[in-house]
């Protein structure tokens, strides 16, 4: 198989890539995609966070000051669907496409054309989506979770890019995923057994699994709201015959597994650095394989916990709960596994660890409110809160977010071949760490005193709490445009990163120069 | 109260905050009716269990982070396995979640039993105000936002109450098990009054049902809590209980009044009449879409200041006020407003704004336009 793939390596730039910008819209190289999708996420996370600046800036004080609710609700709908599906989503995907290929000793995705492909369809779909702003009646408005008849009947008219937005993205992440299973499977080097393969490479596995089951039911969902919108069918239209109950069931069998593919590559990230910052081995790999694949099993049977309050009958309700209680289990695995790691290990706090160790306490703080969301009779106080968005939050920005941060510290010698600026990388964790909890902590509070989530004004009583929580959000914001520089300073130049520049690192991408070559792997190692 | 000590704890944590200013609450309250309370002490219980295994595991890892650092000269171990332990720490986080599902099992049973009602109410969520119907009584009545808009954009100041108080709040007896059936005129909301533990999805073309018993008279405030358009964050929820006898003579004038709406249906409207009580229909029911001066927010919501509709033939504009226009947002107010409310309408928008068409529609005539469809 990579016979094949260095024969056409060789034709094509065997000395090192193209000159100029076609090199980046033919490249099939997959250090050059994965820097591609990288570059993409992060301005994706600077949009989608500007969008969380209006929403935090409106919110600041009591009344209407800066927007209107309209254009509020568009604020809410396009953060969520941009950081969701152009920030965290590409972000993980660029990370698998530098990393996976390093980690199993391949010499690059198995799919490479179609690797194109997949992220050029994304800034489509992106420009199309965040265009919609800009047309009269405005962007999606009803929520990334797009309920209907809100997104069909009531929708504006833009909902109809909307939706082709979602079917680019879809077949974007489907391809993707595609990819990464045939190059796991695949290209593995001779000795590389599937229990021998890093942690994040059996995660992208389980993720990528997920979103092949998953994506098509998004697809589904998005093309019916499609047809009720212009051919006159009626899936979610309860006037029609049809069941708006109907969309949450599709979209939460999707949205619950996405959950997990937003969280897992990022499990499988820190379960490297962990050890490596604490100079021992990972403490239940296996368990932790077995973890990671019984969440993804959990994931498909949970999704009507999104749906307490629709009505569902009471069996329905006690199976839903009791199987999310179970989530807990495994998850709990993991945890343990990673304080076990650090027990009586060597620590040293390099920027990738911090990111890591407040990854692990913070992602916990939002298993914590996710099993107290479980408890169905007190998910009816809870559902549709502020307390529902200081958890998802909770477990997205210190879990996916600080997890692509730590790996991008701890990468980031490989892929530039420089060390980062170790004091400028510490002050934007701590800026992160104490901006992140600001903004998010007082959410919990003010959700548990009634403020109900995606309101543009609200009552006296949550007002100190939504200005610290805005106060936060400020901070954490400017504190990623601080990111950008590190990350700039870091490619233009620094101190030369040996092949290895973490003493306690393990797996094949530290045998491999630094910065990594275009072409590696071209003669597969051996893995005893 | 005592049952609990959790109960004791949770009170105490949210008192000390509470007192130091209302406005930095930072836990639920226990509420007003027998689910809630036991809601609370669920949500107490299982909150203590997170702070008891976090304390351990977050404990376990600052143990780690300064004894266990390079910098004390710390030398790595090398264990990464240890079965009994793995086995351990999967059994007892899984015999913990069993002890927490039991309460909550018999707490969401009961939240389920709304048979036996004494009153039934069917609640619907219109964009954006509710309606409540008392079934069998002859009683309805919509509920809208009392807070001026000048105190939502900043031009006096907001009161106690900003957002959470409403022109007529639903009115209960204490002591009395109340049934809601709740359904959706439009879009989805979802009716919450959170000192009740009741939270309850609105949808179109579904009746779902919640019940409740309130243990005090007293005023309880709530908010829609499902995205449901422009105004989510402005259609607030206030139930007022009242003891038995006080709801009783409620009732009682209510029915009284709506009598008398009938009687104003028959009554002779002169032009200037309709137009001033239209000017307050208006003001409740149509100015979220079509704005304070009639000119709406195009292309979402079309003006009617000078529109085609409010200055073309009546008869066009009576019949997509009382119809609405299916696949937008403009509903059938015909199901929603009284006769002689849609004719003040339709008469106030004919003639305010400049649109001086001069003409009025009676309530006679909308009297005629219902009788005409339920034929």
């Amino acid at each position: 198989m990579s016979a094949v793939i260095d024969d056409h390596g060789h034709a094509d730039h065997a000395h090192g890539p193209a000159k100029g910008l076609m090199r980046w819209v033919l490249t099939t190289n997959h250090k050059d995609i994965g820097t591609l999708y990288l570059w993409f996420a992060f301005s994706m996370f600077l949009l989608g966070g500007s969008f969380a600046m209006v929403i935090r800036a409106e919110l600041f004080q009591p009344g209407l000051q800066i927007v209107q609710p309209e254009f509020f609700n568009q604020m809410t709908t396009m953060h969520g669907l941009v950081m969701v599906f152009g920030a965290v989503m590409p972000a993980f995907v660029g990370l698998a496409n530098w990393m996976v290929p390093l980690m199993i000793g391949a010499p690059d995705m198995a799919l490479p054309r179609m690797n194109n492909f997949s992220f050029w369809l994304l800034p489509a779909a992106f420009l199309m989506l965040v265009s919609t702003l800009f047309t009269p009646g405005g962007g999606p408005n009803f929520g990334w979770t797009f309920y209907a008849p809100l997104s069909t009947t009531y929708a504006p008219e833009s909902v109809t890019f909307f939706i082709f937005a979602i079917h680019l993205m879809g077949i974007s992440s489907i391809m993707g995923a595609i990819n990464v299973v045939a190059t796991i499977l695949n290209l593995r080097a001779p000795g590389m057994t599937l229990m021998k393969m890093p942690l994040f490479v059996w995660t992208w596995l389980i993720t990528a699994f997920l979103l092949i089951a998953v994506m098509p039911v998004l697809a589904g969902c998005v093309t019916m709201m499609l047809m009720d919108i212009h051919f006159g069918t009626s899936f979610f239209s309860a006037a029609g015959g049809g069941d708006p109950v109907l969309f949450q069931h599709v979209f939460w069998f999707f949205g619950h597994p996405e959950v997990y593919i937003m969280i897992l590559p990022a499990f499988g990230a820190v379960s490297s650095i962990i050890p490596a910052f604490s100079r021992k081995p990972l403490f239940g790999y296996t368990s932790m394989v077995y973890a990671t694949a019984a969440i993804a099993f959990l994931s498909f049977i949970v999704w009507a916990h999104h749906m307490f309050v629709v009505g569902i009958p009471l069996v329905g309700e006690l199976f839903f709960m009791y199987a999310t209680l179970l989530i807990a289990v495994p998850t709990g695995v993991k945890v343990f596994n990673w304080a076990s790691t650090m027990w009586q290990g060597s620590l040293t706090f390099e920027t990738p660890m911090l990111f890591a160790v407040a990854f692990v306490i913070l992602f916990s703080i939002g298993g914590f409110s996710g099993l107290m969301l479980a408890i169905a009779p007190a998910d009816f106080q809870y559902q549709d809160t502020y307390f529902v968005v200081a958890h998802f939050h909770y477990v997205l920005v210190p879990g996916a977010i600080f997890g692509i941060f730590a790996s991008a510290y701890y990468w980031l010698p490989k892929w530039t071949g420089h060390m980062y600026d170790e004091t400028l990388g510490k002050l934007h964790f701590w800026l992160s760490f104490i901006g992140m909890n600001l903004a998010f902590f007082p959410m919990h509070f003010v959700g548990l005193a009634g403020m109900p989530r995606r309101i543009p004004d609200y009552n006296l009583q949550f007002a100190d709490f939504n200005m610290v929580s805005s106060i936060g959000a400020f901070m954490f914001g400017t504190t990623q445009i601080f990111f950008l520089f590190i990350v700039i300073k870091t490619i233009r130049g620094g101190p030369p990163a040996p092949a290895k520049p973490w003493d306690g690192a393990e797996g094949l991408e530290w045998s491999v120069p630094s910065p990594a070559p275009y072409h590696t792997f071209t003669t597969p190692p051996e893995v005893k | 109260m005592t049952r609990h000590p959790h109960v004791w704890m949770g009170l105490l944590l949210w008192s000390i905050f509470s007192q130091a200013q209302a406005a930095w609450t930072v836990n639920m309250a226990p509420g007003a009716t027998q689910i809630s309370n036991a809601v609370f002490d669920l949500h107490m219980t299982i909150f203590w269990i997170c702070v008891v295994i976090g304390i351990i595991v977050f404990g376990a890892m600052f143990w780690s982070m300064m004894m266990h650092r390079r910098s004390t000269g710390q030398n790595a171990a090398h264990f990464h396995e240890n079965t009994r332990v793995e086995i351990l720490w999967t059994i007892v986080p899984f015999l913990i979640l069993v002890l927490m599902a039991i309460p909550a099992t018999a707490t969401l049973i009961k939240m389920y039993d709304s048979s036996e009602s004494e009153i039934d109410i069917q609640v619907t969520g219109y964009q954006w105000k509710w309606h409540y119907k008392y079934l069998g009584q002859d009683v309805e009545f919509f509920s809208n936002l009392a807070t001026p808009a000048e105190q939502i954009h900043n031009q006096s100041a907001k009161g106690e109450h900003y957002l959470l108080e409403v022109d007529k709040p639903l009115v209960l007896p204490v002591d009395a098990k109340v049934r809601f059936l709740v359904t959706s005129a439009d879009v989805i909301h979802s009716w919450w009054v959170p000192a009740f533990a009741v939270k309850r999805d609105a949808i179109p073309g579904f009746v779902n049902e919640a019940w409740t018993r309130v243990d005090k008279p007293g005023l309880y405030r709530g908010q829609c809590a499902e995205l449901c358009g422009k105004d989510h964050g402005f259609m607030p929820i206030v139930v007022e209980v009242k003891s038995k006898p006080d709801y009783e003579k409620w009732l009682g004038e209510r029915k009284a009044e709506a009598a008398q709406l009938k009687e104003l249906t028959s009554k002779e409207w002169t032009r200037e009449e309709l137009v001033e009580r239209g000017d307050k229909v208006y003001h409740t029911t149509c100015v979220a879409c079509h704005q304070a001066e009639g000119q709406g927010l195009p292309p979402m919501f079309p003006a009617l200041k000078g529109s085609k509709i409010a200055t073309g033939p009546i008869k066009d504009h009576l019949n997509i006020v009382f119809h609405g226009k299916p696949g937008t947002s403009m509903a059938a107010f015909g199901k929603q407003l009284s006769e002689v409310d849609i004719a003040a309408v339709v008469t106030y928008e004919r003639n305010a704004w400049g649109n001086n068409k001069g003409d009025m529609v009676t309530p006679k005539e909308v009297l005629e336009l219902k009788q005409a469809e339920s034929q």
